[in-house]
């Protein structure tokens, strides 16, 4: 690679992909960095990937992208201890796609990178970003783990997560243990046709499940589970901070929720393909860096921008990427890299589903957080006790049974604290629902 | 919460399924020995290799940085910020195949 370019992007995850095959298209010259041997082998996620926006960055990508298996069934497990609560919502697709899509990042990520390659983008693999270069406050390139130093007149961060880059750079503070979930997953493969029997799954539709409680009661921390095509992916997502106070062991939580009486059954036979881990960001809109600066602009994860209480992340990654590749694209235009210019980028997020739905939330995760207790225990231990008396038949009077239900309620909870606790879950779903 | 505690063998079973190519020098180190001795040591616990191993008798925190999944939550996660962390060069460290 020749040492000077128009635009350097580090890290080719979801959001420096994107970015560079829409710069590539745009007759730009871009260079996308990425440290791991091949992009996506240092990634990790649930997961599914959403049509709708992705369609928009990748049109048709169903026809050639290793997509897995269709998504057409949301199941919510409530695990008591060895009982639960399984809420499901079924769509079959109407056309010819689905509203979402299982893949490993591996596959995915490499495929995002081939189509911003061969729109021209130029990637560079196997090579670390240790250090931005300035020429005053301005951003003026990257220097690599072998010393090398490339010069670009816009940098792209979009090293995920842990965003070392823009630590250094003194955009963001280091994160909190609290700001961040630990989460590892096994992928373990099952015979395809033992998936769709378990699971009511036809050859290429398949389901997703976001679980709480069981081995995660009262610490913030979810489960999850993905059908791919002949492997079922679990795993766990628990707050760093419960982790570190706690003393526990992910691991151990996850062999866990594996023998759960509710899971068990489904993942009978199974044999262990890859374990892996990864943090999710969960501090929400509060803790959202700078954004950009003289010629220098920071987007996906780097920027904190994910949505946890529904597993999107890709989305907001592909889409800030988008955003920031339409800046550069400008800003080139009028020879302009200053911030001034670049402002467009926090303007175009602004306008968007990202930072309007990163509002909206910004409440959920720190309630739950502080709560867990209650919401992510008490309560969905109540649900299963709950339809424990009422599916139970024994002889006993009904009305008895639900006056027993409801004065256990308040044995266990003090009325303040029950109003207190429904006060927060309506400004929860208010804050969700009506802002 | 109930959570059974794993024998050490069955963490190395799970570590065992992913591919690395380590480098030869550690991309972790801890900054300052004595600040691990009055720990709790919340490090052997909540990595998800299971890097961290307190050596009682030699009362030294050791490193196994081979099995590091670089996932980040050590550099976040020391109570004293002891830890020098850094991605592994380019190339080096751990290759999902299959997440
Ligand atoms: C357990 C889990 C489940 C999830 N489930 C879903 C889901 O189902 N659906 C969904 O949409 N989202 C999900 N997400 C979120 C989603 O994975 C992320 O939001 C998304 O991957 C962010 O993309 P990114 O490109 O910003 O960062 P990343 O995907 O993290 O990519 C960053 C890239 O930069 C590289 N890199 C880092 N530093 C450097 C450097 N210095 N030099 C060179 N290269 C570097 C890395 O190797 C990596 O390839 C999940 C996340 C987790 C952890
Ligand atoms: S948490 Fe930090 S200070 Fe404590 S033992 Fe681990 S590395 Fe040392
Ligand atoms: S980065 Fe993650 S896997 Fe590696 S040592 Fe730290 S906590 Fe363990």
């Amino acid at each position: 690679m020749n040492n000077s370019t128009d635009i350097i992007i580090i890290g080719a995850g979801p959001s420096g992909t994107a970015a560079a095959m829409i710069l590539a298209q745009a007759g730009k010259r871009v260079v996308l960095i990425e440290r791991g041997d091949f992009s996506g082998c240092k990634n990790m996620f649930g997961g599914a990937i959403y049509t709708t926006p992705t369609k928009e960055i990748y049109p048709e990508f169903w026809n050639t992208a290793p997509v897995e298996r269709g998504i057409i069934r949301h199941s919510y497990a409530l695990l008591g201890e060895l009982d639960g609560t399984t809420i499901s919502y079924d769509k079959q697709s109407s056309g010819e796609t689905y509203e979402a899509y299982s893949v490993t990042r591996a596959k995915w990520d490499r495929w995002c990178a081939q189509q911003a390659e061969e729109a021209g983008a130029v990637l560079v693999k196997e090579t670390l970003v240790k250090e931005i270069l300035k020429d005053g406050n301005r951003i003026i390139g990257v220097k690599t783990d072998t010393g090398e130093e490339f010069f670009s007149k816009i940098v792209i961060i979009a090293d995920g997560v842990n965003s070392i880059l823009a630590k250094q750079l003194g955009f963001r503070k280091d994160i909190k243990p609290e700001h961040v979930a630990l989460s590892i997953k096994e992928v373990l493969s099952i015979q395809k046709e033992a998936i769709e029997e378990r699971f009511n799954l036809s050859d290429k539709t398949g389901c997703t499940y976001t679980i709480i409680g069981g081995p995660m009661s009262g610490i913030t921390g979810m489960g999850f589970l993905y059908t791919g095509t002949n492997t079922v992916s679990i795993g766990v997502g628990v707050s760093l901070d419960d982790l570190q106070k706690n003393f526990l062991k992910p691991y151990d939580i996850l062999n866990e929720l594996k023998k759960h009486p509710i899971l068990s059954p489904l993942l009978k036979g199974a044999t262990l393909k890859e374990y892996s881990a990864h943090l999710i960001p969960e501090g929400g809109f509060k803790t959202i860096p700078k954004l950009y600066g003289n010629g220098v602009m920071i987007t996906g994860d780097a920027a904190m921008l994910v949505n946890n209480v529904h597993w999107e992340g890709t989305n907001l990654a592909m889409f800030s990427g988008k955003y920031a590749a339409e800046t550069a694209i400008e800003a080139l235009e009028k020879n302009d890299f200053s911030e001034n210019t670049l402002a467009l980028y926090e303007k175009k997020l602004k306008n968007s589903f990202i930072l309007k739905d990163m509002k909206t939330y910004e409440d959920v995760v720190p309630t739950i957080e502080k709560n867990a207790e209650a919401f992510l225990g008490y309560y969905p231990q109540k649900v299963n006790e709950f339809m424990d008396m009422f599916t139970t038949v024994d002889g006993i009077e009904k009305k008895t049974k639900y006056t027993g239900f409801i004065s256990s309620v308040f044995k266990e909870k003090t009325l303040p604290s029950l109003i207190k606790d429904g006060i927060k879950l309506v400004k929860l779903a208010a804050g969700v629902f009506v802002k | 919460m109930s959570v059974e505690k794993t024998t050490p063998g069955n963490i190395d079973e799970k570590l065992s399924t992913i591919k690395y190519k380590p480098d030869e020098k550690s991309h972790l180190s801890v900054i300052n020995q004595d600040k691990c001795k009055d720990c709790n040591k919340a490090c052997t616990f909540f990595c998800p290799a299971r890097v961290y191993e307190w050596d009682e008798s030699q009362q030294t925190l050791i490193i196994k940085y081979e099995n590091c999944l670089e996932c980040g939550a050590c550099r976040i996660g020391c109570i004293n910020q002891n830890i020098n962390w850094e991605y592994p060069n380019g190339g080096f460290g751990v290759i999902f195949k299959n997440s």
